[in-house]
């Protein structure tokens, strides 16, 4: 058996946009993917709607497909195409119901299409609870093995799901088939409960079924991941143990690898039931995890569910064991066995074994509940977390304080500063899983709480919280003694960070950092060799520790020290690996050692693959300078990137540079000039550029003055943040006040406040600058108007209502502030134009969100070309050898270039009852884009790969504020001519007939049910008689009356998954989207194609 | 970088590196061969291996002890490694099956061990070196000069006949579960408990003798199958188990061995054996099946292996020979059959306590070939 010759070319599908529950990982998978089958030799065709993705960059696939993963579209892709293969199982859920739903049309058999690396009848037997049960209950039973299913009933209606409930006994929780990241899923306490998750699940549900279960909270919970191949030879790749007991989603739990509270006996058992379970499944060839609770007190053990695909926790595994699943599963997809594939990180033992780990690891959630104001902060079943942080060390405690840190939030570490409080309010505190659970329990500790009393509270396993009271013992050895080498030795052994043990002992991170180079207490570097030293390692995957021996390889090439942006969070994502992953690649090929530091196990940037070395650190200060001293120790270091992983790392670039580290492209001192407001400002007055009027204050009186200055509404944040974090805009004094008491405590930074200019249109520019020349990327125009952060907004380029001489001040106005501010390498650059005036918003000398879409749109890698120029290299040289255009720019595209329409997708499914309105705080998880001839085509299918499809008939409900009752009769005309049913509030209504549309009108929620019964709209958009829903916001938030009917409106139409517009800017574009449909001129176009039209 | 001595006992290798750390288990000092395993699970099955005797073991995975020592696991009815090597003791216990802490149980044995930092360090340093002589000194009273001395006079490990200090003393029998179906000799050469459980759960009668049973004493039960176990030591020296495995070949009764077993029998057809580098010691390697090709992870122990062709079959005097597999990581002999005679064994452990379960399959092999002892193959091979 060996690798298969009857087929050619394969298609792969990605996962789509960035969303709870399937983010970056499934990047990592696809791109392992699609270079390993480029390399056997294999035509590769890709669909993916996510342009911010690695995978879909033109270079990694024969056939780049940016379009909307819909079983519509992905036929028509097939059908131009003709792929020989289809391989759907690293895209996460959406490739696999893409693929299922693929089958069931008949689409596959009709265009002679294999499925590879999965089957239909496995995929249905993972998915499908009842027969999976059946499948636990008879491997047990022939096997002679412990293992069972959880007492359960499959139910299709409310009244099934009481009558089980009753027999199963509350608590039971409620799990809808065939949802991703356990959206819809909870604990019903009660038959309220009941009613309210079981309805919300079934709705979830594209088959409208929900399984409700014994209760099993609190039991232990493990997770294995699997590897079988076409002659049957299984590995089990990792061993990964929730620290959060059940009840808390996996993705939400702190886990650990491996398993840690396992004997072998327990172990040997569960690896035979996943081995089973996989065999019986028929899960062909590929990746699984498989995932089980123990009862702690009898060890009863129960299969809980198996996924046939790679996953987040496979992602994971890889980084914790160096095994690379996708890249392994791709390969056995195609026909090779385990023993036929060389382990990479050893070279000389095959796949066919299970890795050996002499470290712990560990990994921590990273949740952004303070963008969703209101949203319920208990973890639960149902995911929530927007991104993940990964640590190794040679102890538990040492990798678990690791990961804390890399979470790069306040707060995230233990700290023994100050008072804990009150020990009862703590452990109370304790029993209702919630970020940072595991700090609440570490101030338990501190107050006196017992193990026992803790065990009570938490369900966590004993074992583990003795590792919390060996960190507390520490943490008081510190505060205790003198910091000799010995105490010091243990210290950092045990993971405390040199911040803090400085917090402890009252001095200051760098006294200690200071103390401890002068006794020579720096970590060692390890190898991740996936085999405990057993054999040589070839590929340099290190983690620090304080152990005896370092690893780091002696180099002589001049090295490059990339830090990549740490785990996702909203507004620094995937968009940021992919510079940096650019850069590495660009780098290497320019005859540098590149070199990377990160500490998210999701990305491309920390597959083992992808640099020169790889180091799997937090991006604190002290982690990265004692990165940066390995390096140095074993060869030249030519430069560190700071600029590429967003905020994270260039909130590093000028400590760096103070402690004597080579910072390359933008120096830090300019970093500053941007990033300073006065001193912005006085860049910008010597340009001549005009900025929204503004000012910067500390005290609540200050903001007051400026904001009276410059009148309202004003736009406040506080300053050296990304994705918007704490911006608001603000109409009155009061709020102002409030807005800066809560600012204090969030942030050391003072606080900008802006005159908001109402009614501008938002233009986003990305540009490189060599210290000569500008390359301007691209611009952007936003399809919203200003208010709405840029990472929310949809935007256009080319931009479709900007002329060239709009353009061409835009040139110069970037040029200016590039020459001004001294960039070397990116820059982005937000303007708002009103009246014919441009405004310069603010400006960015790093690496954006939007490098990957320009660069996907305009046919350039702006980031390696990016990377080259930090380097060194100039724009003219770039132009000559053709990694830039020989002439023109991204100002410059031919006037039939494709328009791309960026849209971004936020996560309010996950977060019921937050309202859905944009404003200045960025809340998008991730986007996708639209690529097509036209605006409105283009728009339609950024609607279609991010929200579902737009209706082409039935009823659309209009409802805006009064500001946008003029801008929407045109295209609310246009619905009706489309042959839409025209529904409306009155005022809107009144409008609208005034104008020849006729709108039925419809109550509003605070009207309540009319006298004969006539429903409101809210009942009405949760009967379904809703197709489009127009709804602008007006009044202030949290208040009664306007705001409040908007705001039920938006949730019951994201409880009903309705589109729902709420921009008069946006349904101008959904209206020439609708068009477009209706006309049937929906294509497709691959990006290579794309990029021959653009550049030859 | 030198790390800071916290503890103040010591591991002392034959070649002078030392190792520092804290007393871990009993206090003293002992002395034994170096050696390290990789299996992240089942370290009570590991201790209580007889194949450890002699041996001074390093666990590579970091946290030892966090399920504590409970009254089920126990491969036999003592500890035996010489000393124990680990990083992170655990100072809570923690499964619902446990009876005691580690710490407590090494200490009840008076086994001697060392918690310290640099696991990885020693892995790396027997991965380059070899397998050698250790000693552990939980309070080091002289110089390390003569520490080092005192590791270099203890007994080296090549040449050293270990089986019948680990054997029964006498004879007893593990009663088959259910219905017997066969009567199976099994040679204690450092047999653990596992092994004859998963025979007895295969309907044998399980008859296990002592290291020094000669062929007559074998042949006197009449099994229908003979099995040679695992073991510690240097296989060439011994000789009485070769003499005896002769006389069982002689007489035509089927034969299985695992372990030091299969180099029993690979001595009793001729072959040589070796010592390797630093050995296989864990529950994660390949072992393919030359037959099927077939990959089994499997759980190894052995310091020495066999020496025999691997490019097809080979002359015995019982006939013609083969390896029947090989492991994966280094091409090492895993095991050998006979082409004519009923008489098989493999290198590494089916029982796997601790370890995958993939090779259980080998005694329904054996007990394939009682069945059918006029054939040389097992039925349903693995």
């Amino acid at each position: 058996m060996s690798k298969r010759t009857d087929i050619e070319s394969i298609m792969v599908i990605g996962s789509g946009p960035i969303v709870i529950g399937q983010a970056c990982e499934f990047d990592y998978s696809g791109t392992q993917a699609c270079r390993v089958l480029r390399a056997e030799g294999y035509r590769v065709v890709l669909v993916n709607s996510n342009p911010a993705t690695i995978m879909t960059d033109p270079e990694f696939a024969d056939a780049t497909y940016v379009e909307p993963i819909t079983p519509e579209i992905v036929e028509k892709i097939i059908a131009r195409e003709r792929p020989d293969a289809l391989l759907p199982t690293l895209g996460g859920q959406t490739a696999l119901n893409t693929a299922v739903a693929l089958h069931e049309a008949g689409v596959l058999k009709r265009y002679g299409v294999e499925l590879i690396g999965a089957d239909i009848d496995a995929i249905q037997a993972g998915e499908n609870r009842e027969l999976f049960k059946r499948i636990v209950a008879k491997v047990a039973a022939e096997h002679g093995l412990n293992a069972e299913s959880a007492r359960s009933a499959i139910c299709h209606t409310l009244p099934e799901c009481l009558d089980a409930a009753a027999g199963l006994g509350y608590p039971v929780v409620v799990r809808p088939s065939f949802t991703m990241g356990g959206a819809g899923s909870g604990f019903a306490y009660d038959e309220e409960d009941l009613h309210r998750i079981a309805g919300a699940g079934l709705d979830a549900s594209p088959t409208t079924e929900v399984l409700l279960e014994e209760s099993i909270l609190g039991w232990k919970e493990y997770e294995l991941e699997v590897m079988r191949d076409r002659a049957d030879n299984v590995v089990i790749v990792c061993s990964i143990e929730n620290i959060d007991p059940m009840g808390v989603h996996t993705g939400d739990s702190v886990t650990v690898a491996p398993a840690m509270t396992l004997t072998d006996r327990e172990y040997q058992n569960m690896r035979d039931v996943a081995i089973a379970v996989i065999r019986e499944v028929g899960v062909d060839t590929g990746g699984c995890n498989i995932q089980f609770a123990v009862d702690p007190r009898t060890g009863r053990m129960i299969v809980i569910e198996m996924n046939p695909r790679v996953s987040r926790s496979s992602a994971l595994a890889s980084k914790a064991t160096g095994f690379p699943i996708a890249k392994i599963a791709a390969k056995l997809a195609v026909g090779y066995t385990l023993d036929q594939i060389p382990n990479d990180i050893t070279r000389e033992t095959p796949a066919s074994f299970e890795p050996s780990l002499d470290y712990v690891v560990v990994k921590v959630p990273r949740f952004a509940f303070e963008k969703f104001a209101g949203a319920d902060q208990t973890l639960t079943t149902h995911m929530k977390s927007v991104g993940e942080a990964m640590a190794i060390g040679r102890s538990f405690p040492e990798a678990l304080q690791k990961a804390l840190r890399s979470l790069e939030k306040k707060g995230s570490s233990f700290g023994w500063a100050g008072d804990p409080g009150d020990k009862d309010a703590l452990l109370s505190a304790c029993r209702t899983p919630h970020d940072g659970r595991l700090r609440t329990m570490q101030q338990a500790i501190m107050a006196g709480a017992t193990l026992e009393e803790l065990y009570e509270a938490t369900s966590i396993d004993p074992w583990f919280l003795d590792q919390l009271y060996l960190i507390d013992e520490e943490a008081r050895a510190i505060g205790a003694g003198e910091l000799t080498l010995a105490a010091l030795t243990r210290a950092k052994g045990h993971g405390f960070s040199d911040a803090q043990i400085a917090e402890i002992r009252g001095v200051t991170e760098p006294e200690v950092r200071a103390l401890r180079h002068g006794l020579g207490v720096r970590p060692v570097y390890n190898t991740v060799d996936t085999c405990a030293a057993e054999f040589a390692a070839k590929t340099p995957y290190l983690y620090s520790t304080y152990d005896e021996e370092t690893e780091v390889p002696y180099g002589d090439r001049p090295k490059v020290i990339i830090l990549g942006s740490g785990p996702n969070r909203i507004g620094q994502g995937i968009e940021f690996d992919y510079a940096c992953v650019h850069a590495s690649f660009e780098l290497s090929a320019a005859g540098y050692e590149t070199v990377m530091v990160n500490c998210n196990p999701e990305t491309v940037s920390t597959d083992y693959d992808t640099s020169d070395r790889l180091y799997f650190e937090p991006l604190t200060l002290e982690d990265v300078l004692e990165v940066v001293h390995a390096e140095q120790q074993t060869g030249p270091v030519a430069g560190v990137i700071v600029q590429l992983g967003g905020q994270t790392p260039l909130g590093l670039a000028q400590a760096l540079k103070d402690a004597g580290v080579p910072v390359v492209g933008t120096s830090p001192e300019s970093i500053h000039l941007a990033e300073e407001r006065g001193a912005f400002g006085r860049v910008l007055a010597e340009a001549g550029l005009p900025a929204p009027k503004h000012g910067t204050a500390v005290t609540v009186e200050e903001a007051r003055a400026i904001a009276e200055e410059i009148g309202y509404p004003v736009l406040v944040r506080p300053s050296y943040v990304l994705g918007g974090a704490g911006m608001a805009i603000v109409y009155d004094e009061e709020t102002l006040s409030a807005y800066m008491a809560r600012a204090g405590a969030a942030s050391d930074h003072p606080v900008l406040v802006d005159r908001f200019l109402d009614e501008a249109i938002e233009i986003d520019v990305d540009a490189l600058y060599d210290g000569e020349e500008l390359y301007l990327g691209g611009v952007m125009e936003h399809i919203e108007e200003a208010g709405i952060h840029s990472g929310d907004s949809a935007c256009a380029l080319p931009p479709i209502t900007l002329g060239g001489f709009d353009i061409k001040r835009i040139r110069a106005a970037t040029e200016a502030i590039a020459r001004g501010v001294g960039v070397r390498g990116l820059l982005n650059v937000q303007y708002a134009m009103l009246a014919n005036v441009l405004y310069v918003l603010e400006a960015n000398p790093r690496a954006s969100r939007t490098v990957p879409f320009v660069s996907k749109a305009t046919a350039v890698p702006l980031a390696k070309a990016a990377a080259r120029v930090m380097m060194g290299t100039t724009i003219a040289a770039l132009r000559s050898e053709g990694m830039l255009p020989a002439e023109g720019d991204g100002g410059t595209l031919p006037l039939d270039a494709p328009i791309a329409v960026k849209e971004a997708v936020l996560p309010f499914n996950r977060f019921r009852g937050v309202d859905t309105i944009l404003g200045p705080e960025m809340r998008s998880t991730g986007e996708v884009m639209g690529i097509d001839e036209v605006f409105g085509t283009a728009y339609a299918k950024s609607q279609s790969a991010s929200y579902g499809s737009l209706p082409t008939k039935g009823r659309a409900f209009v409802s805006v504020a009064n500001r946008d009752k003029r801008a929407m009769i045109f295209p609310v005309k246009a619905l009706a001519d489309l042959g839409f049913e025209i529904l409306a509030t009155e005022g809107t209504a009144e409008v609208l007939r005034r104008n020849g549309v006729h709108a039925k009108i419809v109550r509003k929620q605070s009207d309540g049910v009319g006298t004969d019964g006539e429903p409101t709209i809210v009942t009405r958009i949760l009967d379904g008689e809703v197709d489009l829903i127009v709804n602008t916001p007006f009044g202030s938030p949290g208040q009664s009356g306007p705001r409040l009917d908007g705001y039920e409106i938006r949730t019951a139409a994201v409880l009903r998954g309705i589109p729902c517009v709420t921009t008069v800017q946006g349904l101008g574009a959904a209206v020439q989207g609708i068009q477009a449909i209706a006309a049937g001129s929906v294509g497709v176009r691959s990006l290579q194609e794309h990029a021959q039209r653009l550049r030859g | 970088m030198t790390l800071a001595t916290t503890g103040t006992a010591v591991l002392v290798l034959e070649d002078g590196r030392v190792f520092h750390g804290t007393p871990y288990g009993a206090e003293g000092e002992t002395f034994g061969e170096m050696v390290f395993s990789t299996g992240m699970t089942g370290y009570q099955e590991t201790l209580t291996d007889p194949s450890y005797h002699r041996q001074i073991v390093a666990m590579t995975a970091p946290h030892i002890g966090n399920t504590g020592v409970n009254d089920e696991d126990p491969e036999s009815s003592r500890i035996w490694v010489a000393g124990y090597v680990v990083r992170e003791p655990a100072r809570v216990a923690s499964s619902w099956r446990s009876r005691r802490s580690l710490d407590e149980e090494l200490r009840r044995q008076g086994v001697v061990g060392i918690a310290m930092p640099g696991t990885r360090a020693l892995t790396r340093h027997l991965r380059e070196r070899g397998a050698m002589r250790a000693g552990v000194f939980t309070s080091p009273a002289a110089p390390v000069e003569e520490l080092v001395e005192k590791v270099r006079s203890s007994p080296a490990m090549v040449g050293a006949d270990l089986a019948k200090e680990v054997s029964t003393p006498e004879p007893y029998v593990v009663p088959a579960h259910g219905e017997k179906r066969f009567t199976v000799a099994a040679v204690d050469l450092g047999i653990k408990a596992m092994t004859p459980y998963r025979m007895a759960e295969r309907g044998c009668e399980v008859h296990v003798l002592p290291a020094s049973a000669t062929a007559a004493d074998i042949l006197a039960l009449d099994p229908d199958g003979v099995f040679l176990s695992n073991g510690p030591g240097d296989p060439a020296t011994a000789d009485y188990a070769v003499e005896a495995v002769t006389g069982v070949l002689d007489a035509g009764t089927p034969v299985f061995g695992i372990c030091f077993g299969n180099q029993i029998l690979g001595r009793a057809l001729g072959l040589g054996t070796y010592k390797l580098r630093y050995g296989h010691r864990g529950v994660n390697q390949p072992v393919q099946d030359r037959r099927t090709g077939k990959v089994d992870i499997s759980a190894h122990n052995h310091g020495f292996a066999v020496q025999a062709p691997t490019d097809g079959p080979f002359d015995t005097p019982y006939g013609r020979a083969e390896v029947s597999h090989v492991n994966l990581n280094d091409g090492c002999v895993e095991g050998l059959r006979l082409l004519d005679r009923p008489a098989f064994s493999v290198q590494y452990h089916p029982e796997a306590a601790a370890g995958p379960h993939d090779a259980a399959g080998l005694f329904d092999e054996f007990c394939a070939l009682m069945a059918r002892p006029g054939t040389t193959e097992g039925g349903k091979s693995v």
